[in-house]
């Protein structure tokens, strides 16, 4: 063993099979990947390729069919739903394509959902959105509702949403697949920021090699197995 | 959590006022309803009592022949003065007995005619019939030994005939002899019965023998006694004593009948209760369709904010927060329903009440049991949808369009 950190997460021999019998659907045929603190990594593959399974699965929203995922140590398929609940939102932040900022509510009270669930109290939630708003440079927009932001405008106030709570892990899903070329290196250079000034592990999924290039390692899928690991270097 | 839980549910249910509302009219509706139906009920009930109480407390009414039915009675011999008599002197519980002959004609004061009711009877038939009077004097003993051409008229005749003129020292034309009006009774206005108790006129019972009847027969007895508990005693003693003087046999019924008058309240107001339980169950009923009303919107709401849940199972809330929201929104909009149908029955009620003149009495207990049935309603039919929303997968839901 080296004395590099141990992993902040670490998938053994992962598999994924949706439905049963001949109708089943191997979506990943024994994945082992290990992240660690503080990385940014892509993940990259064609369309059934398993990576939105996987992203699935390392975002706790899913369990493996067999095989071990460690979420710092813990076996996370052995913990039930409120469990992942609960690791989900004290760990973790998710982006998605789609935004999924909740309609007709403020980008203000979108970021401070997750700190309901935590149950934090309204003054702490106020200045807690408050700053994670700023941080994605959206500061005074709290009161706009999704409709009246722009594509971009609405990931920052994901982002802040999934910052809120400084969690370890941030999950992002295709976050530019809606965005245009402009708005889509803006939010890659918000994502990197995050990455490299407050520590965030980045766990990215995209299928455009520009965006890409701002993570660390580059995972590419190809048929539920990883095809090959590519290192970018430090980037900047 | 709680409390954030449900301003959460207020603001869902701000967001879609017309919808919240329209989900929230089948309970107002029937909150309403039942309270309105229960209070209008109570109100009549009521009112049914207090003028029952008005005819004369701890009144025996005897007829001769027994009620058939509506106005059909079997043919039995009148009663007599000395039945009268013996009455007073034989049944000591008896505090004041008014023989009575009634005969509804046509009466003339000056120019203007007016149908009423012309009664025949003693003194008694004031305090029996708990009469006051408004101005001038009941009949003397001599007036009603000697038969005299004396009345005392009810407020209506006095309105039918003088108009604003004062009636007392005028004369009435009654059949083809004229009378004095010497007393004016205190207005009583409708009876239970719905007739009006005002349009009446008394006269000595020797006068109206003599000049209306034509024979010694008297219609009716009124009798009063001295102590409500003994009312039970006192019609079994009238009633063999009648027996015995009209010589009815053991094995033979009544010829005459003996009503009294919480006998009339007692089945007057039982027919009103069960008319107010039947409406109040026909109305519980729209109570319960108002739940269904709830469960449905609440399932189209849940599968309308499928991606709303997902949204917020992925950032970590659990299967009981998302329940509680769903169940706390379902609760939220039916006791305000509840709460928006009490008061819709409080205006309905008074203001009904006012137009039905019945009494509006406020019964704490059925507003209270039908809030808290309100928001039962939101407990049980929203119990579902909200499991349902809870359990959805996040993959899934974040899928969904």
């Amino acid at each position: 063993m080296n004395d590099a950190p141990p992993p902040l997460i670490e998938l053994q021999k992962v598999t994924k099979i949706y439905g049963s019998g001949t109708a089943s659907f191997q979506a990943l045929r024994g994945v082992d990947l290990s992240i660690t603190q503080g990385d940014f990594v892509a993940v990259m593959g064609p369309s059934g390729s398993g990576k939105s399974t996987v992203m699935n699965i390392l975002g706790c929203l899913d369990v493996p069919t067999s095989g071990s995922y460690l979420f710092q140590g813990v076996p996370v398929e052995q913990l039930d739903r409120n469990q992942r609940a609960l690791l989900r939102r004290t760990y973790l932040g998710f982006v998605f394509q789609g935004f999924n900022l909740l309609a007709r509510t403020t980008a203000q009270e979108n970021v401070e959902l997750p700190l309901l669930y935590r149950g934090e109290k309204l003054a702490a939630r106020h200045q807690a959105a408050q700053n994670a708003l700023k941080s994605v440079g959206l500061e005074g927009f709290g009161h706009h509702t999704p409709a009246e932001l722009s594509g971009g405008q609405q990931q920052r106030v994901a982002i802040a949403r999934a910052i809120v709570t400084r969690p370890q892990v941030l999950l992002a899903d295709e976050p530019t697949g809606n965005l245009d070329s402009k708005t889509s290196h803006e939010i890659m250079q918000l994502m990197a920021a995050l990455n490299k000034d407050m520590g965030i592990t980045v766990l990215m999924v995209t299928h455009e090699p520009d965006m890409a290039e701002y993570a660390r390692r580059v995972i590419h899928f190809r048929d539920g197995c990883v095809e090959r690991l590519q290192h970018n270097g430090e980037p900047d | 959590m709680l409390w954030s839980t449900l301003l959460l549910a207020m603001r869902e249910i701000r967001r879609n006022v017309l919808r919240s509302f329209l989900t929230m009219l089948g309970i107002v509706i029937g909150v309403a309803a039942v309270i309105t139906m229960v209070t209008l009920g109570k109100g009549a009930t009521q009112a049914i009592a207090d003028q029952v109480s008005s005819l004369g407390s701890n009144l025996l009414i005897v007829r001769p022949g027994q009620r058939l039915g509506p106005g059909a009675t079997s043919g039995a011999p009148a009663f007599k003065i000395a039945d009268v008599q013996a009455i007073q002197e034989q049944i000591p519980l008896v505090r004041a007995i008014a023989p009575t002959v009634t005969r509804g004609m046509t009466v003339v004061a000056g120019a203007r005619n007016w149908s009423t009711s012309v009664n025949g009877s003693t003194a008694a038939w004031f305090s029996t019939g708990s009469w006051q009077l408004a101005a001038g004097r009941e009949f003397t003993d001599a007036e009603e030994r000697g038969g005299q051409a004396v009345c005392v008229i009810g407020e209506t005749v006095r309105r039918e005939l003088f108009g604003t003129q004062d009636p007392l020292g005028l004369n009435i034309r009654i059949k083809n002899f004229s009378c004095e009006v010497i007393g004016l009774l205190v207005s009583k206005g409708q009876s239970a019965f719905g007739s009006d108790q005002d349009d009446v006129i008394v006269l000595p019972l020797k006068t109206a023998q003599r000049r209306i009847t034509g024979t010694q027969d008297i219609a009716a007895l009124r009798i009063s006694i001295q102590d409500e508990a003994a009312i039970e005693q006192a019609k079994r003693q009238v009633t063999l004593l009648l027996r015995e003087r009209r010589n009815i046999t053991d094995n033979e019924d009544d010829n005459f009948s003996v009503l009294d008058t919480r006998q009339i309240t007692e089945t007057l107001s039982s027919t009103t209760k069960v008319m107010t339980t039947l409406l109040g169950a026909v109305a519980a009923v729209s109570l319960l369709v108002g739940g269904i009303g709830i469960m449905n919107i609440m399932l189209v709401s849940v599968t309308e904010r499928t991606r709303e849940i997902g949204i917020r199972l992925a950032i970590g809330a659990l299967e009981r927060e998302v329940l509680l929201q769903f169940l706390i929104e379902a609760v939220v909009l039916s006791s305000l329903g509840g709460v928006i149908g009490i008061l819709l029955a409080t205006v309905a009620s008074i203001s009904l009440a006012a137009v039905m003149q019945l009494p509006y009495l406020f019964d704490p207990t059925i507003n209270l049991l039908s809030f808290l049935f309100s928001a039962a309603i939101g407990v049980i039919f929203g119990f579902f949808p909200a499991r349902r929303a809870a359990q959805l997968d996040p993959i899934n839901a974040l899928r969904h369009e």
